[in-house]
């Protein structure tokens, strides 16, 4: 139901009453901002329980949280709080070098990152319902989102080619199950939604990848770290709705102030999207 | 389909697979093109903000008013009732059914469920995903109640307005839409 969305991360309750005034389908509660994780460093975990408690209080959209990649005691915490979607995140610091959570083991629904179909399937077939692409968080540059989102579709568009054999072929190089390659085969599509998140800063930004296959947009830094964060906040609102309307994106584009500053990726020192497997 | 946001693809493909034609509905102009709406699932706080903002809210009462087929499920039967209980204080109410509809009023996400329904016109139980559901908290004497789960209406009529509190479009059943294209005079059954 987040479809033609945009969720938007928060670090607080006044965050978040201002992501859902702009209009946005859901909320992420993390510590800080990708962009502040980036600069300040060290080991980012999940978020007190107080502070999603405080959002969960304040808003009435969904409430995301997210957990460290295997970090299934985490995960185990924000099911009892409640939270509507666990996000099995890169942008904290990996707790397993070895294993995604099992996460057929919860009754809350996960979301998880990747960056190729081959990543995407696997995090499908460990229970993920949601998927979206990584992009490199906390750059306010779209450029990474765009290679994992057009990796990840022209793959769905060549196996919608393939043959029955070319099939086996398929799952062995992405190392996913045959039988998700087959039922993108079959449909033309992934199983679960596609979502584009990380390096998303303006309207234009959201245009461009709902445009090139993603069903809703994650907005982690872009928003908050924008000159004018409201007025972005429901910018981004109206282009992940009109994202084909140029006439419309001319509008909302328009007297926004700055976008967030945004990293050059090959000057980065970590890129996140390279955690997980 | 107004398709300002949320799953309104889902119902797309249900509906062409029954002949009829669809086009997405995100501006005014579009909406005084179409023969019957479809308000689909998703947020309905999103969705009332963008009718507004979209200028969609006055033309959209305008059609509803005069008649306009609609199908409503979920995030659209809140958007289509006459109250609205704990939504957003600025969530605009189309008031085009006289239902008294509580937002999540089943609880967040995880409480989440399914159920056979026996809707009233359709043979066979119909199986219903309920995700963040609404519910209805009171029905004017002028509602058909065509379905319930636990003595709670949940799928409802008044004159053109079908609602639905459970998503129809993801049951891989196109009975429902058949029914309601039927009755909005788009197909024969």
């Amino acid at each position: 139901m987040l479809k033609g969305g945009v969720v938007m991360d928060v670090v607080n309750p006044d965050q978040a009453k201002i992501a859902e005034d702009a209009g946005a389908v859901a909320v992420m509660a993390l510590e800080r901002v990708p962009s502040d994780i980036r600069r300040d460093g060290g080991v980012s975990r999940m978020s007190d329980p107080e502070m999603i408690q405080g959002i969960q209080t304040t808003v009435s959209i969904p409430v995301m949280a997210k957990a460290r990649i295997g970090h299934f005691g985490e995960a185990q915490i924000l099911q009892a709080l409640d939270v509507d979607y666990i996000d099995e995140s890169e942008v904290l610091t990996p707790a397993d070098e070895a294993h995604h959570i099992d996460k057929w083991a919860f009754t809350v629904p996960f979301v998880c990152g990747a960056t190729n179909l081959g990543e995407a399937l696997r995090r499908i077939s460990e229970g993920a319902c949601l998927i979206r692409s990584k992009g490199e968080a906390g750059t306010g540059n779209v450029v990474e989102a765009v290679r994992h989102l057009r990796s990840i579709m022209g793959d769905i568009r060549k196996i919608g080619q393939a043959d029955s054999a070319e099939l086996f072929d398929w799952a062995k190089q992405l190392q996913a199950p045959l039988p998700l390659v087959q039922e993108i085969a079959e449909t033309g599509e992934l199983p679960v939604p596609m979502f584009c998140a990380g390096g998303i800063a303006t309207p234009a930004d959201a245009s461009m990848v709902m445009q090139l296959g993603a069903q809703s947009v994650f907005v982690g830094s872009g928003i908050f770290k924008s000159d004018e964060p409201a007025k972005m906040a429901s910018a981004i609102v109206e282009a992940a709705t009109h994202f084909r309307d140029p006439d419309i994106l001319v509008k909302v584009s328009t007297g926004l102030g700055d976008a967030m500053k945004g990293l050059e990726i090959a000057t980065l020192e970590t890129k996140l999207a390279e955690r997980g497997w | 389909m107004l398709a300002l946001q949320g799953a309104f693809a889902a119902h797309a493909s249900i509906i062409e697979s029954l002949g009829v034609a669809t086009i997405e509905v995100r501006t005014k102009e579009q909406l005084q093109t179409v023969d019957a709406l479809v308000m689909p699932g998703g947020e309905s706080t999103t969705m009332s903000m963008l009718l507004e903002r979209s200028g969609m809210l006055d033309p959209l009462r305008y059609r509803l008013n005069d008649g306009l087929a609609v199908l409503g499920t979920c995030a659209g039967m809140i958007l289509l009732a006459v109250d609205v209980l704990d939504g957003r204080a600025d969530q605009h109410s189309l008031g085009a059914i006289d239902l008294t509809v509580r937002r999540n009023g089943y609880g967040r996400q995880i409480a989440s469920f399914e159920a056979d329904l026996d809707i009233v016109g359709i043979d066979e139980p119909f199986h219903a995903v309920f995700i963040r559901a609404p519910v209805v908290e009171r029905a004017g004497p002028g509602v058909e109640v065509l379905a319930m789960v636990d003595g709670q209406p949940v799928l409802c009529r008044e004159g053109a307005v079908t609602v639905a509190a459970f998503h129809p479009e993801l049951a891989g059943d196109d009975r429902l839409h058949r029914s309601w294209l039927a009755d909005a005079g788009l197909i024969s059954i």
